[in-house]
């Protein structure tokens, strides 16, 4: 397998604080494959995921090498890069409620970003986003595209990122915590969306969750990040399975406790309903 | 849309209404005797009792105090507002031509103020804590703290008597409008500008923006939408800004002998010449009600949330 991504001794740190907030990261992204990187807040997944994409605050800074299609990412200009962001890597960020310019209409903002990375007319960027809005299962996506985001739910608004990563064909698909903000059913839904994307796409993804639960369901390989350091890697059903390190373990054995305690209510519940 | 404007402006008048009982309440409020202002300003030697009760029924005063507002506030939809106490002309035929003064350099001002503000605004947050955005910062706040009469005074010294430049008082040419629209800018600026800075600034943090640059769009087209959103928060900053210019031009109107509302109001408090006042009291709060709706129908505009509000 070939590696679509790769990082190498990727380093950030607050050019103001000089707190160094990820040493030393070293990892790769097959293709086609999802990698998911796990670990508590302020661990240093989402900082990760930007500075991919170089975009990081300014006041951020980052060394390193991200090779991606022989090219080093981190060397490119601002132009470059800004020609790669969309087309080729695709982000998908937490909160869909605030992604979208709250004065701006759905419409014409998928328009002005395929107009950028496609030479379509109007009526072509229509079809493909309608289409690809069908595919999410969007209900009537002609009228999303003439409403304000305030006007349309979270887990609409997250389908709608997708729906233009479909769109775009992304080569990568970065995926920042994309279920958080939503409700259960709702992130049900869009992990669903995620998985054909997937397959429809057949693009390779990285997907930040701290929801082992979701990692399990989507993700062919897991790094654990602890304080901005790697701290385990491997297939997710190894790591899942036997986890090495102590911190792996101990998110592992959370989640096995909670979902244990979430049994055995259900089960008072189901004992409850017996009488 | 056009609802939320009609139900807006239905909204603004019974806010005119109470802001009118009120200037007419504080103007009755006044210890001073109107008849005997009116006897004493036309200059009658012996105020008697008789006098005093004629001129009082002459001015309707002898009616109960809520008639006098009706007949007041009826006349004044009617553009009436009484005579002056002092030369016992008509206050409108004083006061319309000072108000229309008043108003070409407030309008002026204005639009060189939020021009001014929305472009260092935009600049300063752009180049947030360099060395530009820190020395606009600094010389903003040094103009606007000092006090605008001074720097008029300054300013008539250095351009009109020692350069001979520009003329030093009166309202005639184009020329008379540089130097005080420039002494209400500079006193103004310095804050609006703050204000769209800091708009800019919250924006600039906000995940729309993130999401657009991870889309790929350029730097200028998104910085477009930034600014949409900040001047939303700004737009009621700039529309009270025009009432409250008409409102404070007074000192620069006493500087330059600008024939306007400012030199007026002065004039007919000195002279207390209660219809006056009144009825310049009145234009300004009328002002503030309408520029206040005003900036609401102008926001909810810009702003598709605010649309299903009212």
């Amino acid at each position: 397998m070939t590696s679509l991504l790769e990082v190498r001794n990727l380093k950030i740190w607050d050019s103001r604080t000089e707190k160094i907030i990820v040493p030393a990261s070293t990892f790769q992204l097959t293709k086609g494959s999802c990698l998911a990187i796990v670990g508590e807040s302020g661990s240093g997944k989402s900082v990760t995921c930007k500075a991919i994409m170089r975009l990081n605050n300014s006041s951020l800074q980052q060394t390193g090498e991200i090779w991606f299609k022989g090219e080093n990412l981190n060397t490119l200009s601002e132009k470059q890069m800004r020609k790669k962001r969309g087309k080729q890597l695709c982000l998908i960020i937490q909160n869909g409620m605030s992604a979208f310019d709250p004065s701006c209409l759905i419409g014409v903002f998928a328009r002005e970003v395929l107009t950028q990375h496609f030479d379509w007319g109007r009526k072509k960027i229509e079809e493909e986003m309608i289409n690809a809005m069908e595919s999410v299962l969007l209900q009537e996506p002609s009228k999303i595209m003439r409403k304000y985001p305030h006007q349309l739910s979270g887990g609409m608004l997250q389908r709608i990122m997708i729906a233009l990563a479909i769109v775009l064909k992304p080569e990568i698909i970065i995926a920042d915590e994309p279920t958080t903000a939503l409700d259960v059913i709702s992130q049900y839904e869009v992990l669903e969306q995620f998985k054909k994307l997937r397959e429809t796409l057949g693009c390779s993804m990285i997907f930040v969750s701290h929801d082992l639960g979701v990692v399990k369901k989507i993700a062919d390989e897991v790094l654990v990040m602890k304080d901005g350091e790697i701290v385990e890697r491997g297939s997710t059903k190894a790591v899942f399975l036997a986890p090495k390190h102590e911190y792996t373990r101990f998110l592992v054995s959370t989640r096995l406790a909670v979902s244990e305690h979430f049994n055995h209510v259900m089960k008072g519940d189901a004992v409850l309903a017996e009488r | 849309m056009a609802i939320y404007m009609i139900n807006r402006i239905l909204l603004a008048i019974p806010m005119l209404l109470v802001v009118s009982f009120l200037t007419f309440i504080l103007i009755n409020l006044s210890p001073l005797d109107p008849a005997e202002v009116v006897l004493q300003a036309q200059g009658v030697p012996v105020i008697t009792s008789e006098l005093l009760a004629q001129t009082r029924q002459e001015l309707g005063m002898d009616k109960p105090f809520l008639m006098q507002y009706v007949d007041w506030i009826i006349a004044c939809l009617q553009f009436d507002f009484g005579h002056s106490y002092v030369t016992g002309q008509p206050v409108w035929s004083l006061l319309a031509p000072a108000f229309v003064n008043t108003l070409k350099l407030t309008v002026i001002s204005s639009f060189v103020i939020i021009i001014l503000s929305v472009l260092l605004g935009v600049l300063c947050a752009l180049n947030e804590g360099k060395l530009l955005d820190q020395s606009l910062r600094g010389i903003s706040f040094f103009l606007t703290s000092m006090p605008s009469y001074w720097l008029a005074a300054l300013m008539v010294w250095y351009f009109s008597v020692k350069l001979d430049l520009l003329p030093t008082s009166g309202m005639g040419s184009l020329q008379h409008y540089i130097l005080p629209v420039i002494i209400i800018t500079v006193s103004y600026s310095g804050i609006y500008f703050r204000v769209v800075r800091s708009s800019m600034l919250n924006n600039l943090h906000q995940d729309y923006v993130l999401y657009s640059r991870a889309c790929g769009l350029p730097e200028r087209r998104i910085i477009l939408h930034i600014v949409r959103n900040s001047l939303q928060v700004s737009v009621s900053v700039f529309c009270m800004a025009v009432p409250i210019i008409l409102g404070s031009t007074v000192v620069i109107e006493n500087v330059f002998a600008w024939p306007g509302l400012g030199s007026l109001s002065v004039r007919a408090i000195l002279g207390r010449d209660f219809p006056i006042i009144q009825a310049y009291v009145l234009i300004l709060a009328a002002a503030f009600v309408l520029f206040n709706a005003l900036s609401d129908i102008i926001n909810a505009w810009m702003n598709p949330k605010l649309r299903n509000d009212l």
